[in-house]
């Protein structure tokens, strides 16, 4: 066994040892520690949802360019082949009058006075573009394209009017401000365990201090005397780690019993479940470097002043 | 001032004379204002913050308050000195018995400080200073808490330890003890060699 091995691993008895040692110090540290965790992850499976929910919104709406009568039929394929161009669109259908009007037929079969009117006149249904968006918020281009005098001449109308296109814009306004303020709890969150679990450790080394001087003056390395520090507030965060885990998990199994997964206008709590389970490893793998990361940083700086050097 | 290897030097002078800031330099808890020092071959100008923990590791240094780890007990204080150079518990298990008979607390290993006494604890403390081996070993007024029968017991262990070659400063204003030991006195006054004497007594 080397020495730096020995050494090495009696850092990490010695921060074990003290974490029990310091058992209410290490409760009190770690409760704020799990908090804050928690509200990180719940901030990122809500996040998720959000962006699933406006994923399916986005899925059904579609824009649909009513062709005029005089626009023939070549011209209505080739503007489809032109809105494909467009970096927005998923997906463009070109849809002719004989079409138009079979689809028009078959959303309508269960109104025989309908069909029957529908049959006695001369095809009153326009040939019809159906536009599937990439993003929302980035509908306007294809608006803008559609504006354009050479393009506008040929369509009657589009069912992407004003009123649809507000909620939308709403929709898409409410999530990207929900993300936002996701963001921002977080950080806030972050920074005021920070400072408390900063304050935690300082109070520690502060009861010990004397302790530290004299490894100081029997010729201990920084890193012998840190170490167990950064190795106690590493096992705060690893345990904190997997408690915000156990309690989002605690916490969805109450909620599926209660709303037997219902919906929740945006949040889809179902959607929800299923994407913690299927991200749990990826989840608890980014808790635990979130947690040993605020661990270890704190108790690295709280330990900065009582290791220096006091020679003038 | 210059000492020999193997020599023992006792440093006197009245409270505020500068005995202790002059071993504090040596453990290079101060550095100088002027002068040089060089221990042991190392030139104390050319130290690095980094290379202090390397220093002080091979200095044994008795503190006159004893500076005993408190939550741990007499054995661990003395492996503790072993544990930051890196002993392996075998080293670590053969050495500090053996170091603990010298200052004759065999039998004490589980006892705390606190529930030592006064020249118990500081022969804890030798034994911790010690058990490295160092070449130097200091004493600050070891003897200027303990009573003259436990102050002598002390004494007589940093004499053994000569013996076995390691050179020892020790500062005191016991008069008692600097005029038995006869050995080379170095007398500070504000902050300056007085006197430095072989053989000589001391009267304070």
């Amino acid at each position: 066994m080397s020495r730096r091995f020995i050494t090495f691993t009696r850092i990490i008895n010695t921060g074990i040892v003290n974490f029990v040692r310091n058992a209410w110090l290490a409760i009190a540290a770690m409760a704020v520690m799990i908090i804050t965790l928690t509200i990180v992850l719940f901030s990122i499976i809500t996040n998720a949802t959000f962006n699933n929910t406006v994923a399916q919104i986005t899925e059904k709406i579609d824009i649909s360019v009513y062709l005029k009568e005089d626009t023939s039929k070549g011209q209505g394929q080739e503007l489809a082949q032109d809105l494909r161009a467009l970096p927005n669109t998923r997906s463009v259908t070109f849809l002719s009058k004989e079409d138009a009007l079979q689809r028009y037929k078959e959303q309508n079969k269960d109104n025989p006075a309908l069909l029957s009117a529908i049959n006695q006149t001369d095809n009153p249904i326009p040939a019809t573009i159906q536009i599937k968006p990439h993003d929302l918020k980035k509908i306007q281009d294809i608006r803008d394209y559609l504006s354009k005098p050479e393009v506008k001449k040929l369509w009657e109308d589009v069912s992407y009017r004003d009123d649809r296109k507000a909620a939308i814009d709403k929709i898409a306004h409410a999530t990207n401000l929900m993300r936002k303020a996701g963001i921002v709890a977080v950080a806030i969150f972050t920074l005021i365990s920070f400072l408390i679990i900063f304050n935690t450790i300082q109070m520690a080394i502060f009861n010990r201090r004397d302790e530290l001087t004299i490894m100081r003056l029997l010729g201990a390395s920084t890193w012998f005397i840190r170490g167990p520090f950064v190795v106690e507030t590493i096992v705060y965060g690893i345990l904190s780690a997997f408690a915000s885990i156990v309690i989002i998990h605690l916490l969805f199994i109450a909620s599926s019993s209660a709303l037997q997964a219902s919906s929740l206008g945006l949040l889809d709590i179902s959607y929800s479940s299923n994407y913690f389970n299927g991200h749990l490893l990826q989840l608890l793998l980014m808790q635990l470097a979130l947690g040993i990361l605020i661990g270890a940083a704190s108790s690295y700086i709280a330990t900065k002043r009582y290791l220096k050097f006091k020679t003038k | 001032m210059h000492v020999e290897p193997k020599e023992f030097v006792i440093v006197v002078g009245q409270s505020g004379a500068g005995k202790t800031t002059f071993l504090r330099l040596l453990t290079r808890e101060e550095k100088p204002s002027s002068g040089k020092i060089i221990v042991g071959g190392i030139d104390y100008d050319k130290l690095r913050d980094k290379d202090i923990p390397l220093l002080r590791r091979k200095i044994g240094v008795v503190f006159q308050d004893f500076k005993l780890l408190p939550n741990r007990t007499v054995f661990e204080n003395v492996a503790f000195a072993l544990e930051i150079v890196g002993a392996t518990n075998h080293e670590i298990k053969a050495t500090v018995p053996k170091v603990l008979d010298i200052v004759n607390l065999r039998g004490k290993e589980k006892r705390m400080p606190m529930e030592l006494s006064g020249g118990e604890r500081q022969r804890v403390a030798i034994a911790r200073a010690i058990v490295r081996q160092p070449k130097i070993l200091i004493a600050d007024e070891p003897t200027g808490n303990l009573d003259p029968k436990h102050a002598w017991d002390v004494i007589k262990v940093l004499e053994k330890i000569n013996h076995y070659g390691t050179t020892i400063v020790l500062t005191t204003h016991n008069q008692e003890i600097v005029n038995k030991l006869k050995r080379r006195v170095i007398t500070i006054q504000h902050g300056q060699v007085a006197s430095d004497r072989d053989r000589a007594e001391y009267n304070a």
